[in-house]
């Protein structure tokens, strides 16, 4: 792709992608970052990467996973779930 | 993931309001989809596989000690992530809001010119993302490296609204964050996640085309 010359517009619509993309930008806004757009195929490009991005991130699960819990932790966790059970029980249901 | 199948969000809220009704049927479920929930956060956020199964540990002791202080069974996931961090917090001894580096967006975007106030875009083409699984392996350890290498305070926001798809109120609340910055380093994090695969889709899907 051949580098494109953008602007100081450029800069201030890509500087608000984010909050455009998540739908989180006031009605009037949200029209001008539209129209800026529709004008300008490289800031297009630049949201469709953006996009690809926060889908990417939506799906990332890292590789580590915790090993099996153990059954002592497990048993200390089971205890703290009875105890606050019979705690609220105490305090009268 | 092997042997825990990921749990939709109202699948957790339902497991939550058993708990909170003291049906212990729900205890197993609730444990293995949390606990690798926490243990990815802080993991991510401390990269020690001993601290952040630690961290799973102590935070889950923590959620059911104080389980019936959940009062509404909608607000699971965030009220266990904020359980989860002070944990994270307290393992690392380093505050996660220590004033963090702030990155500017132009650190970020498009590489700039100097031709009177005018920008020059290049990206790479992302038209053609990996779609084999060793490239998609590849793809995610670009990712991973990209989310660990943004400053703390950034990484976390990201953890939680870009990754646990926390709302972006919800993700001020766990982190007592106001709206506005969880915003703004929600889209700084992505912009360096997004430069940083733009560097990856250059290189190594280039090279492995050829
Ligand atoms: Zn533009």
């Amino acid at each position: 792709m051949e580098p494109h010359v953008h602007t100081k517009k450029c800069q201030e619509v890509l500087s608000r992608l984010s909050d455009y993309l998540n739908v989180d930008l006031p009605p009037d806004a949200c029209a001008e970052i539209d129209a800026h757009l529709a004008g300008c195929p490289p800031c297009v490009e630049f949201a469709e990467s953006l996009q690809k991005t926060v889908e990417i991130c939506r799906r990332y699960r890292p590789a580590e996973l915790p090993a099996p819990i153990g059954q002592e932790a497990r048993e200390q966790l089971l205890e703290a779930y009875r105890r606050m059970l019979d705690a609220r029980r105490t305090r009268g249901a | 993931m092997i042997g825990c199948q990921a749990l939709e969000r109202d699948e957790e809220i339902e497991l939550a309001r058993q708990l909170i009704d003291g049906e212990p049927a729900a205890f197993d479920r609730f444990v293995e989809h949390f606990r690798a929930k926490i243990f990815h956060y802080s993991w991510m956020m401390c990269r020690n596989r001993e601290d952040a199964e630690e961290v799973a540990q102590e935070a889950l002791l923590k959620v059911f000690e104080h389980f019936d202080q959940l009062r509404e069974p909608g607000r699971v996931r965030s009220w266990v992530f904020r359980i989860a961090k002070n944990a994270c917090l307290t393992k690392r001894r380093r505050s996660v809001f220590a004033p963090p580096r702030e990155h500017s967006f132009d650190e970020f975007l498009p590489s700039m010119g100097h031709d009177g106030g005018r920008l020059k875009l290049q990206i790479a083409d992302w038209s053609r993302l990996p779609d084999g699984p060793m490239l998609q392996a590849e793809m995610r350890d670009a990712v991973e490296q990209a989310i660990g290498e943004l400053p703390d305070g950034h990484r976390s926001v990201l953890l939680l609204r870009g990754v646990e798809e926390l709302s972006t109120e919800e993700t001020a609340q766990t982190l007592d964050l106001p709206v506005d910055v969880v915003k703004t380093r929600l889209h700084r994090a992505r912009l360096a996640v997004r430069k940083k695969l733009d560097e990856f889709l250059r290189t190594e899907v280039l090279a492995v085309k050829e």
